[in-house]
């Protein structure tokens, strides 16, 4: 790991200020992936600003239909609150099976979303349920802040505060994992809200989570698994890796999109 | 250097440290307490897994300048001042949970903290739990056996802290 200098500050607005001074400054969170990123010296901040001791970035709550989670509640956090199962069992369920118990204790909604990575199960939700980032600056549609793998619509001084989930009708998200590490192969989740149907993929997509339209349409006219039957997802613009081809990512979506249906139903 | 102070196994420390430092170099080469192993250093494997107000992490993974102020718990904090084992520690022995031991000291520390929320896991929670815990000599039967006997002593002496 190469040196850098180390902040913690106390409030949204110390962080930011520390960020928008530092030469190359970075933020961390659970540092779940930012630690092993620069402990294989594949990125060398110069100064880290630990967000750790920002209260106000804790917690969840309810608001007016909403389920809103602060950014630096971890995910074993999530998975066991009493709100998140009661309102969206669904999530509570995602992040319990995220990487393991000792990850989960110390990985964060925020950092997961932040970082957008393309096999990460919190992307899945946040666009599948249609959240609302919260920033220090401005709400973020979901639908905007997903910008291709590891981009968001973040600016460079600019962090999650909280993360605004309208609780669904039904939904539930289905991954098929990658044995070793728990990210990923594919991740399908399905809500059914007022607006119609969402459905978002993670884990298959070169450039990240997406929608996959075509089978919202089909389950918002009839919400059954059958109504998925025919649709084939196009391989173009899907990762293969040792782990899987495109062909049977494709193939693996169309499987986990039907579990998901039948576990909403 | 920034000076980090928590409590390590119920003793105040404070030491100067650089910013990069992980949090297992810290206890092993700052505090000389070797049980905590690096195994993999990659958050895999589990064998450096250690206690942080009271929830279990991976101490390869999180910086020492993350913990000042926190408190810290060790294998080396698990057994009594007189050297009995605490029964987590005993079941592994008694259960042949361990083979080299390279991974027991993580597995012991992770079990704790599953002990604590879920005093009684089903073979298939225990199993789930150990997700995060790797062993390459003996596999898991004996492990998952100890659990349990763990489990079992621990509800019926429930006098013990686990921390």
């Amino acid at each position: 790991m190469y040196a850098f200098d180390y902040h913690q500050p106390a409030s949204v607005a110390d962080a930011a200020a520390a960020l928008a001074a530092a030469a190359d400054g970075k933020l961390v969170a659970g540092g779940m992936t930012l630690i092993p990123t620069l402990k294989q010296r594949l990125a060398s901040p110069s100064d880290l600003i630990d967000l750790a001791r920002v209260d106000e970035l804790k917690g969840i709550g309810e608001e007016s239909g909403s389920l809103v989670i602060g950014a630096m509640t971890c995910h074993a956090d999530v998975a066991a609150s009493d709100i998140v199962r009661r309102s969206i069992p669904a999530l509570a369920r995602l992040a319990g099976g995220i990487g393991d118990p000792q990850v989960r204790n110390r990985g964060t909604i925020g950092g997961s979303v932040a970082n957008n990575d393309p096999a990460a199960d919190y992307p899945a939700a946040v666009l599948g349920l249609g959240a609302t980032i919260r920033t220090n600056k401005r709400d973020i549609a979901a639908d905007d802040f997903f910008q291709g793998m590891f981009t968001t619509a973040l600016e460079p001084d600019e962090l999650i505060t909280r993360i605004a989930f309208p609780v669904p009708q039904a939904a539930a998200y289905v991954k098929f994992p990658n044995p070793a590490s728990r990210y990923a192969v594919v991740g399908v989740l399905v809500a059914k809200t007022g607006g119609g149907v969402r459905v978002a993929i993670t884990g298959a997509g070169a450039d990240g989570v997406f929608r996959a339209t075509e089978m919202e349409q089909a389950l918002s006219a009839d919400f059954s698994p059958k109504a998925l039957d025919g649709i084939a997802i196009p391989s173009d613009g899907l990762n293969g890796d040792i782990h899987a081809s495109s062909e049977y990512r494709a193939h693996l979506i169309g499987v986990m999109a039907k579990r998901a249906v039948a576990a909403c139903v | 250097m920034p000076t980090v102070s928590m409590t390590v196994n119920g003793k105040a420390v404070s030491r100067e440290v650089e910013p990069r430092t992980l949090l297992v170099q810290f206890l092993r080469e700052h505090l000389g307490l070797t049980g905590t192993h690096v195994g993999c250093d990659t958050s895999q494997c589990g064998a450096c897994v250690v206690h942080v107000d009271g929830r279990s992490v991976k101490s390869c993974t999180m910086l020492a300048v993350q913990a000042d102020g926190r408190v810290v718990t060790t294998i080396e904090g698990m057994a009594a001042a007189d050297g009995t084992l605490h029964p987590i520690q005993a079941a592994f022995r008694e259960n042949h949970g361990l083979q080299c031991g390279f991974c027991t000291p993580g597995m012991v520390m992770s079990v704790a903290d599953l002990l604590k929320n879920n005093p009684s896991p089903t073979e298939r929670e225990v199993r789930e739990w150990l997700e995060g815990n790797i062993c390459r000599c003996t596999g898991y039967h004996n492990i998952v056996k100890a659990v349990l006997a763990a489990a079992e002593a621990l509800r019926g002496a429930p006098a013990h802290a686990a921390e």
